[in-house]
Order: C-alpha cells, then structure tokens, then sequence
C-alpha cells in the first residue's frame, strides 16, 4: 500500500489552519470538478483531494494522521505502525457527506471502511443495486453502423475475507445507430447487483467520440472540409468526397469561395429525422514552383484586374 | 469472457423516466425534483398530466446539479446557473472545433 501526503495533495502547509485547509479544498473542489474541469485526469484528482480533505478536515482524523509523522513520503510502501490508531475514537466511525466507497485502501487501513452489508434484524431487506456510470469511446463511423465495441470496467467486489477488490469485467455492447457525442446508453440490469431480492442497477455509458481525422459533429451534424482547386471553385465542378457512409459526387457550384458550406441534406448522423453533413469548400492554390506556374499566376494577375481589397479601401 | 452482445437504448432519444425512477436514480426525494421543475432547471415532458415524466436528457442535468450542490455546496439557483454556463462553453467549444 502507498503512503499519501494529504498535505501535499491539497498543496497546504503541515500546520495549516482549518480554514486553510477548508479554503484549499473549495478551490481545487471548483477546480478539478469532473462536471466542470476539462483536464485530464480531473475525476481522479478530485476523488483524491476529496480524500485528503476528509481528514484533514476533522480534527480527529487530522491529528491521528499527523501521529503518522512526517517521515514518510508520497508514493512510498506504508504499513501502519501497530496499533498506531489507538487512543483515537472516531465518532460515528467517520463518513459524512463524501462518497467514501470511493477512497483508497491507504484510507480504509487507518480509518476503517463503510459497512457495507446492514443487518436488519433478520427482516428480508431487498434494495435495488446502485446505478453505475462510464464512459465509451467510440469512432464516428459506429454510430452509422450500429458496430459492435467492447469495453472493459473496473469495479470494487467485497471478496470472501471482506476486502474490497478490484475486478474487471468485459461487456460487447451494441451502439445503437444515430447516438450523438455526450449522448448515453442505459444497459439495464449492468449495473451494481441489488441486494436480497432487489433489481440491480443500470449501466450508463456517456458516449465519446473519438477525434476524426475529416469530421467533427455538432449534434446530429457533421461537418468537414473539402479542399478545391480555385478552378472548380470559380467555374463549378463535380468532385469526389468522403462522407461517413461512403464517397459521394459533389457538384461545387460555380463562384464558389473559400468558407463557404455546402449542405448535403440527411447525410449528417442518422435519425427519424436526420443530420445534415455540412462540406465547407476550402480553396487551396497550386504552388508555383515552376516556370510554367508562374507564368500562369503572372497571366492571371495581367488579364483579371482583380482586387480582394475593395471592401478595405486600399 | 462474454460474447452475449448487450442491447442499450439512447437515454436522449427513447427513454422517458417517470417521476419516481428519476428520485431513485438520483437518490433524492420528490421534493427536490419540484424544486428543479419550479427553477426551471427541468421540464416535464407533459405538464398538463397529472404523473410528471421527463426526458433523458433531464436525468443529465438533475444528476449534474445534485453532484454540483452536494461536491461544491452551491445552492440551487448556483447550480442552474453553472449548469447553463456550462452548456455555453460545451455549445462554444464546439464552434470553436468547426470553425
């Protein structure tokens, strides 16, 4: 097991005052909140600080943690010293209002865990089993498909001698075809196993998509951008493009310009009504790295008397 | 190993959660989704009806402003509101992305 420096964790000072410490937790609680923070890694860091801050904001726990001294360091292979939590009464056994299942064993060796199994004197007790959530990534093309995607959880099991362990368990799940970015899937009956003769819970899965190399999606649309020549551009043409459920002829039409978009109507992600893909036309030059080039590019700049700049007045 | 292939359905799109399964799912009593209702921050999918049903977009947002109240103590109106900035900045970000 790691030791933990709590204090390092929450960046403050051994002997920081409780309102330091209460101070410290607000903001790096604003700070790495998985709803709020977009940094990586931010639900663990939050479930860490969340941690340290249980401790260190009871007195109780603080002062017994302090007993452990300061020689050990963060990361470092601890044992707790015996009987090191004697002489400290934690009152009610500790948890408040924080979702403790959530802490590491370091935690559980010096505070003790939460019961997990109540007794009630000898009343059949059923509970339906808790919701669990996750995340999926998937690739864009999936969600056209219906594809199949496995997933691998991880997931807490109180094994026979009572310890929680870490199991993994490996679902296939079915995208549903047309799911959207932040959209989720409930797989019923996949989440936490209920107790007596409660239901188990659900699965939900947040789907992600994988950054694509040509579409990115806003909803149900997808957008790209196709590069044209300033030929097809200026006098229309029919090319080839990409789109999701395969290559498509696109007639450019005439006068197009760089940023415009084109809308192919329902080729966006499928639906009872669906999205829309929407080509923005990007015009890319051809180098002029040869005499030939050049003397086109010098034909054009002599015979088109042409002057991006009129709406600039200069 | 499982092979079995699991079938979902899109929460957003198919699933219509009543006002009991959204209290057990968020682990909060009755009176606390009529205060979201009473915000503004969730809409019944059919306000004339006697039995309240939301839509699944709904559960996401009643669970993110439980989460914001109990992890930050906010209150309610603190909530909605970082939860309408954050569909703001999620809304920009994606323009941002297309350009």
């Amino acid at each position: 097991m790691e030791f933990k420096d709590y204090y390092q964790v929450m960046g403050v000072a051994r002997d920081a005052t409780q309102d330091d410490i209460k101070r410290a937790y607000r903001k790096l609680a604003r700070k790495y909140h998985p709803d709020v923070s977009k940094e990586p890694g931010a639900e663990a860091r939050f479930k860490e600080i969340g941690e340290a801050y249980e401790v260190l904001k009871d007195p109780e726990k603080r002062a017994a943690y302090d007993q452990l001294g300061t020689r050990w360091k963060s990361g470092q292979e601890f044992q707790p010293p015996p009987g090191w939590d004697q002489g400290f009464e934690f009152h009610g056994g500790g948890f408040t209002e924080a979702d403790a299942s959530q802490f590491s064993s370091f935690f559980e060796t010096l505070f003790g865990k939460r019961k997990h199994s109540r007794q009630y004197g000898g009343q059949r007790f059923d509970l339906q089993g808790e919701d669990s959530y996750a995340k999926i990534s998937i690739d864009l093309e999936d969600t056209f498909q219906g594809a199949v995607r496995s997933l691998t959880l991880q997931h807490t099991e109180l094994g026979q001698d009572g310890r929680p362990q870490i199991k993994e368990r490996t679902l296939n799940v079915r995208i549903p075809k047309g799911i959207r970015q932040g959209q989720h899937i409930r797989l019923t009956g996949q989440g936490s196993p209920g107790m007596g003769y409660g239901k188990a819970g659900d699965l939900y899965l947040e789907v992600v998509f994988k950054p694509h190399p040509l579409y990115k999606t806003d909803g149900k649309d997808i957008f790209m951008e196709l590069p044209v020549t300033p030929w097809e551009a200026a006098l229309g043409a029919t090319v080839k493009a990409p789109t999701p459920a395969g290559v498509v002829d696109l007639r450019i039409p005439a006068g197009s310009q760089s940023g415009q978009k084109l809308r192919l109507r329902e080729r966006g992600i499928p639906s009872t009504s669906p999205g829309d893909l929407y080509v923005i036309v990007q015009i890319v030059l051809p180098p002029a790295d040869s005499e030939q080039a050049r003397a086109l590019y010098r034909e054009m700049e002599q015979k088109l008397a042409f002057n991006p700049r009129t709406k600039l007045n200069v | 190993m499982e092979h079995r292939i699991l079938e979902g359905v899109i929460v957003e799109n198919d699933v219509e959660i009543s006002l009991a399964e959204l209290c057990r799912i968020c682990k909060i009593d009755a009176e606390w989704i009529v205060t979201l209702v009473q915000e503004g921050i969730l809409e019944p999918t059919d306000t004339a009806s006697k039995q309240w049903h939301f839509s699944g977009t709904s559960l996401r947002r009643a669970l993110i402003v439980r989460r914001l109240q109990r992890d930050l103590e906010v209150n309610l109106a603190g909530a909605a509101l970082i939860l309408e900035l954050l569909e703001e900045r999620e809304a920009l970000r994606t323009r941002l992305d297309i350009r």
